[in-house]
């Protein structure tokens, strides 16, 4: 088993179009150089020149938001679902 | 000619053709329409959009679609209401109400991004659409749909008051009800994407959707008599209103429309208005935060209880760029203020509209207003929709006999002589 992690529209063109790609257990942080590492390129699509995760870049756990959790030092464990979501407009 | 020139990402500039897409591939940021202005500039005049239809429609040479609307013909340019008994009672000569809880046809302000959002998808090719709805947009989308045969699939919170689902299910559009709130609903839509070929209005058409928004701006303006105003107030909810309706305005400033605009901007300061009970973006502006925190939404104004505000650094910046303020009161309050522009004003508003007029009272207590500068309060949605928010809380009817004696006693001893 590993973690799962489900890639966005917008982003599959870094991952030869895979929709979910998997990692090891860790955290976000090593979730981020992991995938950095499979599919160069993808580094700048989640993190700004100084290495912090975009704004507009959401990252769940098992359906909570990191932001809740511990941000980019959130563990990982093997099962977990990790989905990255762009903000999305609603209400006003 | 296209008036449109295509997308550019409001993040990091990157652009992008016209096409059902809404967030850039470089950075997440937010795509935004690109408007040809050299074909603009000089030639869009007060006296071509006078003769435009009375609807959102007038400022199609503004809008991002290619031809005629094809649904929603008649969405928009809805009262703005001077407030004369409010205002009076706040000490305010110049406070309007722009109404949109009478907009045509599903009676909020979300008739306005739709009507634009499904011209859009038509032109694109969609034969289905979809959205994420806290409710007012469930609603329109459906009804727009309808209007236009178009297949809807609608995702919606499952605690949504009564009226807005049946105010949905009315339209025969498939309504999912999620079990999770509104943020959850919108990550499960994010998730699935573009999975079915929807046109999803509040994800891949969203730079489209959010452009209908301007013209609540252009509306302000013109009825004003082509005058920005000198503050408004707005609900925030995933705030991207509040950005549209000033964007809009400097587009009018832009275009030499308007009697007190200039190169050096408009007066308008633009204040944000949350509930408490899910306030990220008014809580990092009055705490001077770079970036909003996320929350779980506990309120009863579901219609902008989004704890994840996807536009919320861009209502931070705009709010901050024109000076305003922002303000978040409490349930209580919100049910206060919904009574308030019921009896002043005659004008029965929903828990969004509630919140925005509470948080208009306190930032008039607080001075922000002079006493006679040009206030609007956004009125985006309407009263009847969320009547389980002010159930028991507007006292009760005073029951008698079909006769005179009956109607007599009552008048005397519920005191109601004295207020006739």
């Amino acid at each position: 088993m590993a973690v799962s992690v489900l890639i966005p529209t917008p982003m599959r063109k870094q991952t030869n179009e895979q929709d979910v790609v998997e990692v090891n257990a860790g955290t976000i942080a090593s979730m981020v150089a992991e995938l950095t590492a499979q599919f160069p390129g993808i580094e700048r699509r989640l993190t700004d020149d100084q290495g912090v995760l975009r704004r507009f870049v959401n990252f769940y756990v098992n359906e909570e938001d990191i932001r809740f959790l511990e941000g980019k030092e959130t563990p990982i464990k093997d099962g977990d679902t990790v989905s990255i979501v762009p903000a999305i407009a609603g209400g006003c | 000619m296209s008036k449109v020139l295509g997308m550019r990402c409001r993040e990091c500039g990157e652009e992008y053709p016209m096409n059902p897409v809404h967030v850039c591939e470089l950075c997440f940021g937010p795509l935004e329409v690109l408007l040809d202005w050299e074909l603009l500039d000089g030639k869009l005049t007060r006296e071509k959009i006078e003769k435009g239809p009375p609807s959102m429609w007038r400022y199609w040479d503004l809008l991002p679609v290619e031809g005629p609307p094809t649904v929603g013909r008649n969405v928009g340019f809805t009262p703005l209401v001077k407030a004369e008994r409010l205002g009076r009672e706040w000490g305010l000569k110049n406070l309007y109400i722009k109404n949109d809880a009478v907009n045509h046809p599903t009676l909020s302000f979300k008739d306005r991004v739709v009507a634009l959002a499904l011209t859009k998808a038509r032109e694109f090719g969609y034969t289905t659409v979809a959205c994420a709805s806290t409710g007012n947009l469930a609603n329109s989308v459906a009804a727009h749909a309808a209007e236009g045969g178009f297949n809807a699939y609608i995702l919606i919170p499952d605690n949504l008051e009564q009226g807005k689902v049946l105010g949905t299910l009315v339209y025969g559009a498939n309504v999912i009800a999620v079990s999770g709130n509104y943020d959850e609903v919108n990550r499960l839509c994010a998730e699935a994407g573009d999975r079915y070929g929807w046109g999803f209005v509040n994800i891949n058409l969203r730079p489209y959707y959010g452009d209908g928004s301007k013209t609540f701006g252009y509306e302000i303006a013109e009825q004003l008599g082509w005058k920005a105003p000198d503050h408004i107030v707005t609900p925030c909810a995933g705030g991207s209103l509040i950005s549209k309706t000033y964007k809009g305005l400097n587009e009018f400033n832009r275009l030499g429309l308007l009697e007190n605009g200039g190169k050096e901007g408009i007066p308008t300061k633009m204040y944000a208005a949350q509930a408490k009970g899910c306030s990220p973006i008014t809580t990092a502006i009055k705490q001077n935060f770079d970036m909003f925190r996320p929350q779980k939404p506990n309120t009863i104004a579901k219609s902008i209880a989004i704890g994840n505000p996807a536009d919320g650094h861009i209502a931070i910046e705009t709010v901050r760029k024109s000076g305003g303020w922002a303000e978040d009161v409490t349930d209580e309050e919100v049910v206060e203020g919904i009574r308030l522009l019921g009896r002043t004003e005659g004008i029965f508003t929903e828990t969004a509209g509630g919140v925005t007029v509470a948080v208009a009272k306190k930032l008039m207590e607080q001075g922000y207003f002079g006493e006679n500068e040009t206030v609007v309060i956004s009125i985006t949605g309407n009263g009847l929709k969320t009547i389980e928010a002010v159930t028991g809380k507007l006292g009760s009817t005073v029951h008698i006999q079909p006769n005179l004696n009956s109607l007599a006693e009552a008048l005397q001893t519920e005191n109601l002589l004295a207020s006739v």
